[in-house]
C-alpha cells in the first residue's frame, strides 16, 4: 500500500518534472509537425483564408506534363535546386577525408596540440555571417584577395590570366562555395570525433601489426580505417543529413542564391516560398519532401549502419 | 655486449626518420594553421583601412599592414548602424535561452532517467523521433504561429520556441543516467524528497553534462540566423547575425565599404573566440560525448 501510494506520488513527480519541458515540446514540435502536414495540403499566402488543395502542391513539385511532345517538369526551379544541394554535397567525402587526414597528423603527440586545435577550430566557432561575409570579401571578383593573387602569379610566369568571376559565373559559384565549406569544416567538430575515434584504438592492434611488419600504410588500412569506421559513417550520415538542410545563409548573404538560381539549395528555395513569395503551403510541401529523404537516409543508417561497421560506442 | 657500427647506423638512420617525420608534422600542421589564418588576418587587415584604400587594386603592392592605421571603423561601425543594440539583443536572447533551456531541459531529463511513471519510454520515443527531423518543417508553422500570437518582431519570439529542445533533454538525460542508484537511495534514507534528490544529488553531480549545453545552447543561439531573420522586422529587434546582415544590405547597389563591414564582422567573433580559448575542455569533450554536429 504504501510502495503503491510511493509509486503514484514518484508518478505525480515525474509529469510534474516533464511539463514545463512537454508543453513547449507539444507547442513548438510535435503540433506544428502535423500542421505542416496540413499546410502542405493547403494553399495560403497567410493573408486570406487557407484553401485545402488536395495533393495540388505534391502534383507541381514532383509532377511532370507534357510539353510539345517533350516531358518537362512541373517546377523546373524545384529540380535545379534539387541538383543544386546534391552538386554542393559532392564536397562531403572530400571534406570528411581533409578532417580524418587532419586528426591523423593532430595525433602524432604534438606540441602545441590545444593552439593548433584551437585555430582549425576557429570557423566553427565563428558567426556564420561573419564568415560568409568575409569569403564574399576574398571571392570579390574587383578587388578581393583571390584575384589579386592570381594576377600576381600570372604575371610572375608571364601567363595571361583573367580575373575570375568567383561568385558571379554559373560555373564559378558553385565550387567557390565548395572550397569554402572545405575551409569551415577542416577542423571542426567531424575531426575533433575523429581524433577521439583515433585515441579509442587499442594499442594492442597497432603493436600486432607491427610485429606481423606491416607498414604504416598497412597499419592505416587494417587496423585504424576499420575501427574507426563507426566514427566514419556517423560523421558522412550526419553531413548528408546536414547537406539536404544546407546552404541557406551562404545563398542568402553571398550570392543572393545566383547567378542564375545555380546557389539557390532546397533551404533556401523553402525560404523564398515562406517569405518572399508567401507560398506557405508550397514551402511545407518541400519541407516534407526534404524530411522524407532525411528519413529514408536515417533509415539506412539503422539498418546498415550495424552491420557494415563496427558499432562499439554509439 | 659492445654496439657495432652496424646498429649505430640503424640507431643513427631511426633518429633521423623520426626527426624527418616530425618535421613534416609540423610543417603540414603550420602550413594548414596559415590557411587558417590568412583570411582572418586579411579582414583585420581590411578592417583597419579607410573606404578608399580598401579598393586600390595594386598588383604589386598587397596592402597586408595598413599605414597609417586607420581605428576610426572601429567607432564608425557604432555609429553606422545600431551594433550596441544588437549586441545587447543577442546577449539578452543567449542568456534567456540559455538559462530557460538549461532548465527546462534538466527537469525532463530528470523525469526520462530516474522517475517512473506511465508513459514515459513513449513520451520519451517521441522526443528521440522528433530529432531528425528538419529544422524547417517545424519553422514553417512556428512562424505562422508566431504571427498568430502577434509575436512577430518582439523578443518572445527571438526566446519562447528556442527554449525547449529535445536535444538538450536527450544530452542530459543520457549523462543523469550514469549516476549510481546508489547515491539516490542513500538520500532517500536520509529523508531527501524526489525534488532535494534533483536539486542535490543530481544536478551538482552533472556540472559537466550542465556546462557543456550552456555553452552549446549559448554558442549555437548566438550564430541562430534564419529563425531570427524570419521574425525580426525592425532594426531594433536584430541580433548580431541578422543585424551583421543587414548591414550588408545597406550597400545593395555599391561597393559596400568592406572596412566597416569587416570591422563589424571582427567585433562579432572576438568574445566567442575568448570563450573558447578558456573553455575549449567543454567544447571538445561536450562533442565527444555527444558525438553531435552543431
Amino acid at each position: 500500500m504504501a510502495r503503491a501510494r510511493g509509486l503514484e506520488k514518484e508518478a505525480m513527480a515525474g509529469y510534474l518534472f516533464l511539463l514545463p519541458n512537454f508543453m513547449g515540446f507539444m507547442v513548438f514540435t510535435l503540433v506544428p509537425v502535423a500542421l505542416s502536414l496540413v499546410l502542405s495540403f493547403v494553399d495560403w499566402d497567410m493573408l486570406s483564408a487557407p484553401k485545402f488543395v488536395g495533393l495540388q502542391n505534391f502534383i507541381r513539385l514532383l509532377g511532370f506534363h507534357n510539353e510539345a511532345g517533350r516531358l518537362a517538369a512541373n517546377d523546373p526551379l524545384f529540380w535545379k535546386c534539387v541538383g543544386n544541394t546534391l552538386f554542393l554535397m559532392a564536397i562531403i567525402p572530400v571534406q570528411i577525408m581533409a578532417s580524418l587526414g587532419l586528426a591523423l597528423v593532430m595525433n602524432q603527440k604534438v606540441r602545441l596540440i590545444n593552439m593548433f586545435r584551437a585555430v582549425y577550430f576557429l570557423p566553427t566557432i565563428t558567426n556564420g555571417v561573419a564568415i560568409c561575409l568575409l569569403w564574399a570579401w576574398l571571392y570579390n571578383s574587383e578587388f578581393g584577395l583571390f584575384n589579386n593573387m592570381l594576377l600576381r602569379v600570372g604575371e610572375a610566369l608571364s601567363v595571361p590570366v583573367q580575373r575570375v568571376e568567383w561568385l558571379t559565373s554559373v560555373a564559378w559559384a558553385k565550387p567557390s562555395l565548395m572550397l569554402m565549406g572545405l575551409w569551415i569544416m577542416l577542423g571542426g567538430y567531424n575531426m575533433i570525433l575523429f581524433m577521439a575515434a583515433l585515441q579509442g584504438v587499442p594499442k594492442e592492434l597497432y603493436e600486432a601489426a607491427e610485429i606481423d611488419g606491416a607498414g604504416s600504410w598497412h597499419k592505416f588500412w587494417n587496423v585504424t580505417w576499420p575501427m574507426i569506421s563507426p566514427t566514419t559513417f556517423f560523421v558522412f550520415i550526419m553531413a548528408v543529413i546536414g547537406g539536404f538542410q544546407g546552404g541557406f545563409m551562404q545563398a542568402y548573404i553571398m550570392t543572393g542564391g545566383g547567378p542564375d538560381r545555380s546557389t539557390t539549395t532546397l533551404e533556401y528555395l523553402i525560404y523564398n516560398h515562406l517569405y518572399s513569395w508567401q507560398h506557405v503551403g508550397y514551402a511545407a510541401s518541400i519541407a516534407w519532401f526534404v524530411f522524407v529523404i532525411v528519413f529514408v537516409v536515417t533509415l539506412f543508417n539503422w539498418k546498415f549502419g550495424g552491420k557494415v561497421v563496427q558499432y562499439s560506442h554509439y | 655486449m659492445q654496439q657495432g657500427p652496424v646498429e649505430i647506423n640503424k640507431v643513427m638512420n631511426k633518429r633521423l626518420r623520426s626527426f624527418l617525420k616530425k618535421s613534416a608534422i609540423y610543417a603540414f600542421l603550420i602550413a594548414g594553421g596559415a590557411t587558417m589564418i590568412v583570411p582572418f588576418a586579411w579582414i583585420l587587415s581590411t578592417s583597419l583601412k579607410p573606404y578608399s584604400s580598401v579598393f586600390i587594386f595594386n598588383i604589386k603592392d598587397i596592402q597586408w599592414f595598413p599605414h597609417p592605421v586607420y581605428w576610426k571603423n572601429y567607432i564608425d561601425v557604432w555609429k553606422v548602424v545600431p551594433f550596441a543594440k544588437f549586441y545587447l539583443n543577442s546577449i539578452f536572447v543567449a542568456v534567456c535561452v540559455t538559462f530557460g533551456q538549461v532548465v527546462t531541459s534538466a527537469g525532463a531529463a530528470y523525469a526520462f532517467s530516474r522517475l517512473r511513471f506511465p508513459g514515459r519510454d513513449n513520451i520519451f520515443f517521441a522526443y528521440l523521433a522528433t530529432m531528425m527531423i528538419p529544422g524547417s518543417v517545424t519553422m514553417i508553422p512556428v512562424f505562422a504561429l508566431m504571427r498568430t500570437f502577434g509575436w512577430i518582431d518582439t523578443y518572445k519570439a527571438l526566446i519562447v520556441p528556442a527554449i525547449f529542445s529535445a536535444y538538450g533533454t536527450f544530452l542530459l538525460r543520457q549523462f543523469f543516467m550514469t549516476i549510481p542508484k546508489d547515491l539516490e537511495d542513500a538520500a532517500k534514507i536520509d529523508g531527501c524528497s524526489l525534488w532535494g534528490i534533483f536539486w542535490r544529488v543530481i544536478m551538482p553531480l552533472s556540472h559537466t553534462a550542465i556546462a557543456t549545453l550552456t555553452i552549446f545552447v549559448s554558442l549555437g543561439n548566438w550564430v541562430s540566423f534564419m529563425w531570427p531573420l524570419l521574425v525580426t522586422n525592425s532594426i531594433e529587434k536584430r541580433t548580431l547575425p541578422v543585424g551583421l546582415a543587414y548591414f550588408q544590405e545597406l550597400y545593395q547597389y555599391a561597393q559596400p565599404d568592406w572596412g566597416l563591414l569587416m570591422a563589424g564582422s571582427l567585433i562579432t567573433m572576438v568574445p566567442v573566440i575568448i570563450v573558447f580559448l578558456f573553455n575549449q575542455r567543454f567544447f571538445v569533450e561536450g562533442i565527444k560525448l555527444t558525438g553531435m554536429k552543431g
